[in-house]
């Protein structure tokens, strides 16, 4: 049975890095049978994460993010074609050309979208943009190396305090809008957003808090915004950062358990039927997926990570091509970053997961430091800015399950003359930007589900 | 040839900014920005980097030729 697990026909239908990662994943566990990977951008798999540092300052062009390949998949790459759906019974993935490809095993890597803004018509505007593709990131590099007067930026997640960041760094003007009350507070809680906020203004930001952009003004060309609190923003050009949407329309009728919190899986990556029973033949990785994480109470993760892509695919090929006693489960503890305003802030855990935060080391004052996440006495996030050399340690807090506060270990100080103070997670409704990790349980006593 | 560093892994060593100035530089203290395409004449300095790196989080190749498979 393992050898017939090592032949056959593999499709994956997603063409960037988690479908680049399994691919090549799969050939480097002894896949020797017919592999298609399905990509309806008609780019080779590309990185995004420099399309809103290094595109937008200037210092790279969209079209050189290819990703560099470790091996070669030796797939049969289906660029610039659409999955349009699946049959699960007949075992194939129909293509929005008409065409329809058998599959014995099928990966979904179909990650997510940026959120349009709602209204079409004010979206389609000149000037107004998302950042998620390379074509954003031509477009969007190209009006700000026009020298706009002022770019709006909706919303205060990492992408758009990106985007603000090397906006200013360009010398351009630019306004901030975040419904909530700072940016980054719905990834990092209430301390670590106030030292956003600080960054954003030190650095020269417009930043409105509080405040929903009601409408996008222009006569072809966006020429300003209406906000809630009366005031109109003067700006001719305008990003709009929401968040992400997950590409799983294409599903609607496949009887997955697809919706817009993602395809749910196992640990294992085994995708969920509508009815909540496993397949065996359908894998998922990367942003699409939502899996159950042990860490943080067997809550199905949704993480829209670069490390996570990677690793969630590795698992997927992984036990696309073994049998069941030799499959692994996804139990990676999450990790993201951010290089904004000068500062590399770096994540481990879920520190949305959490009651209380400690400094564990530096200050909010020296703009270094670590701050340490728990829920329930026990660690379960840390965030570090520019001490990133430290984050491997509370990582391994997290993963044995730690006291919170956490011991003496890498702190630079009593633990104990710090007091917790509340980690002040809010509601994700209530922001502008979109979590970047979403948890869609529930638990008891703190309603933490989005979407 | 096309790099892309794996910043979930990089922690701001700094050895490659070192080695291939032209390809790697800091940002702040310790964010890592990188050239995403490395012309010829840089390749040779951008494999010392990712020899050095102490975290190994920098990735070096070609990207995927569709037609090549």
């Amino acid at each position: 049975m393992a050898d017939d697990l090592k032949s056959g026909r593999i499709v994956v239908v997603g063409a960037s890095l988690a479908g680049l990662r399994a691919a090549e994943k799969l050939r480097e566990e002894g896949f020797t049978g017919s592999l298609t990977v399905v990509g309806d951008e008609p780019h080779v798999p590309y990185d995004r994460p420099p399309l809103s540092k290094q595109v937008l300052l200037g210092q790279a062009t969209a079209d050189t993010t290819e990703l560099p390949v470790r091996r070669n998949a030796d797939a049969e790459w289906r660029l610039g074609v659409r999955a349009t759906g699946v049959d699960l019974t007949a075992k194939r993935v129909l293509l929005a050309d008409g065409e329809s490809l058998p599959y014995d095993r099928l990966l979904i890597t179909t990650g997510t979208r940026a959120r349009p803004w709602p209204n079409p018509e004010e979206a389609g505007l000149a000037g107004v943009f998302t950042l998620r593709t390379r074509e954003d990131a031509a477009g969007l590099s190209e009006r700000l190396s026009a020298g706009p007067e002022r770019v709006l930026v909706i919303g205060a997640g990492f992408t758009g305090s990106e985007i603000a960041s090397a906006c200013r760094e360009r010398g351009l003007e630019v306004t901030v809008a975040e419904r909530g009350p700072a940016p980054l507070v719905g990834a990092l809680g209430g301390t670590l957003s106030k030292l956003a906020a600080v960054m954003h203004r030190n650095h020269g930001v417009d930043l409105r808090t509080g405040v929903t952009v009601t409408a996008l003004n222009g006569n072809g060309a966006f020429t300003g915004a209406q906000l809630s609190d009366g005031s109109r923003v003067e700006a001719d050009v305008c990003v709009v950062a929401l968040g992400a949407v997950r590409n799983v329309e294409w599903l609607a009728d496949s009887g997955l358990a697809a919706d817009p919190r993602g395809i749910a899986c196992d640990a294992g990556c085994r995708a969920f039927n509508m009815y909540g029973i496993v397949t065996d033949d359908v894998f998922v990785a990367g942003d699409v997926s939502r899996f159950p994480h042990p860490l943080f109470g067997y809550q199905m993760l949704s993480l829209e990570h670069w490390g996570n892509a990677v690793e969630q695919a590795e698992v997927a090929a992984h036990n696309m091509v073994n049998p069941g006693p030799l499959r692994r489960p996804h139990l990676a503890v999450p990790v993201f970053w951010s290089t904004q305003f000068g500062l590399n802030i770096k994540s481990v855990g879920v520190p949305t997961y959490s009651d209380h935060l400690v400094i564990a080391q530096g200050s909010l004052e020296a703009r270094r430091l670590a701050m340490v996440y728990g829920f329930k006495g026990r660690v379960t996030a840390a965030v570090t800015v520019d001490m990133a050399k430290s984050l491997d340690y509370y990582r391994h807090l997290i993963e044995t399950g730690a006291p919170f506060p956490p011991p003496p270990g890498a702190a630079d100080r009593p633990i104990a003359a710090d007091v917790p103070v509340p980690s002040d997670v809010p509601d994700p409704s209530v922001l502008s930007h979109g979590p970047t990790v979403a948890l869609t349980g529930h638990l008891p006593d703190r309603r933490l589900t989005v979407v | 040839m096309r790099t892309v560093v794996d910043l979930t892994r990089c922690q701001g060593y700094a050895q490659c900014v070192f080695l291939a100035p032209e390809m790697f530089e800091l940002h702040g203290e310790e964010g890592l920005l990188y050239a995403t395409a490395v012309p010829d004449d840089q390749v040779e300095r951008v494999r010392q980097a990712a020899a050095a790196c102490p975290v190994q989080a920098i990735l070096l190749g070609e990207e995927v030729s569709p037609d090549g498979r």
